[in-house]
């Protein structure tokens, strides 16, 4: 992915701290030294082309509701039918399948404890496969992004 | 856990809208919160105020041009994963969760005999040598607190999408 010095600036300057105020893109503009009509421009192309998968808020799952990340181990000709099973289940956000044993790792979000522990137990008795809770317990780097060593990049 | 219940009690009807509103981006035009009033039928400077309050209170965590690292070269995403004697951990999860590249690190628990790791740090590398030479490196900062970890290479992404708040008919 060739990107020119403003893209890879953009990048670099707002992977945090994108500013909220009344116009944000005249304000980035003003940090970058571009107009306010080249960063929306640059924007929408890094989006239109998937670099960015988002501009905007990244909302904090624990704050806005619960979360839990689980794991089951499924045997690897039903991999297919489980991992369909788990991306059907109401409250499932992400789920990538890893190798390892457990095989299949997935977020179960709800609106509150209890709705989740609910949508879990269902989910489980529908696999029939034990599942690996594992709440977060403390975060000591929650997802704020991190530097791009564009050098290294193919 | 009882207070994050709490916390999702405390969103407005109109929080949850303008989240929903937003989860997958701001509008791209020059006033945004003008055009996020008009879907919600919300004046503008209330969409603002909304926003910077659901800022202030930490529900937004940040607000943010979110690359896509698999595009844009690292297409290798490692989980790594990590033993780490509990009397330990606070201090060198901190320690972990510091180091530059790494782009999550939490605490979970463990469930023996079934799995043992209970620090979690995921790298991301344009190779699998990238992702070991990271994982190296967190084992340079555990020492011999750490009596096990392993990699969990992620080999497909079979959902990922953004936060669902529907609280009658949530089809995640």
């Amino acid at each position: 992915m060739q990107l020119d010095a403003a893209d890879r600036q953009l990048i670099d300057s707002y992977q945090r701290g994108l500013p909220v105020c009344e116009r944000p893109y005249q304000a980035m503009a003003q940090t970058l030294g571009l107009t306010e009509d080249e960063v929306i421009e640059r924007l929408s192309a890094l989006k239109a082309q998937q670099v960015l998968s988002r501009i905007g808020p990244v909302f904090e799952h624990s704050q806005a509701g619960a979360s839990l990340l689980a794991a089951v181990a499924a045997p690897p000709e039903k991999m297919d039918r489980v991992a369909t099973q788990i991306n059907l289940a109401p409250g499932v956000n992400h789920n990538y399948a890893r190798e390892h044993t457990y095989n299949l790792w997935f977020v179960m979000t709800a609106p509150d404890e209890h709705t989740l522990d609910e949508r879990l137990d269902e989910l489980e008795r529908k696999l029939r496969l034990p599942m690996l809770r594992l709440p977060m317990i403390k975060g000591y780097h929650i997802d704020l992004g991190f530097p791009i060593d564009w050098e290294a990049l193919p | 856990m009882s207070t994050s219940t709490l916390k999702s009690e405390l969103l407005s009807d109109q929080d949850r809208e303008l989240i929903m509103a937003t989860q997958a981006g701001l509008p791209l035009v020059s006033d945004p919160w003008t055009e996020l009033g008009s879907q919600l039928g919300m004046p503008a400077s209330e969409v603002l105020e909304r926003f910077q309050k659901m800022q202030a209170s930490g529900v937004i965590r940040r607000v943010a041009a979110v690359p896509n690292h698999y595009k844009l070269g690292y297409r290798f995403n490692g989980m790594t994963v990590w033993d780490v004697a509990d009397d330990a951990i606070a201090e060198l999860g901190e320690r972990v969760g510091e180091l530059p590249f790494v782009s999550h690190c939490y605490r979970r628990p463990r469930h023996l005999p079934y799995w043992s790791y209970n620090l979690f740090a995921m790298v991301h590398g344009t190779s699998g040598d990238e992702v070991e030479d990271k994982a190296g490196r967190i084992a340079d900062v555990l020492g011999d607190a750490c009596s096990g970890h392993t990699i969990l290479y992620s080999s497909a992404i079979l959902k990922k999408t953004g936060l669902r708040l529907r609280k009658q008919k949530d089809n995640g």
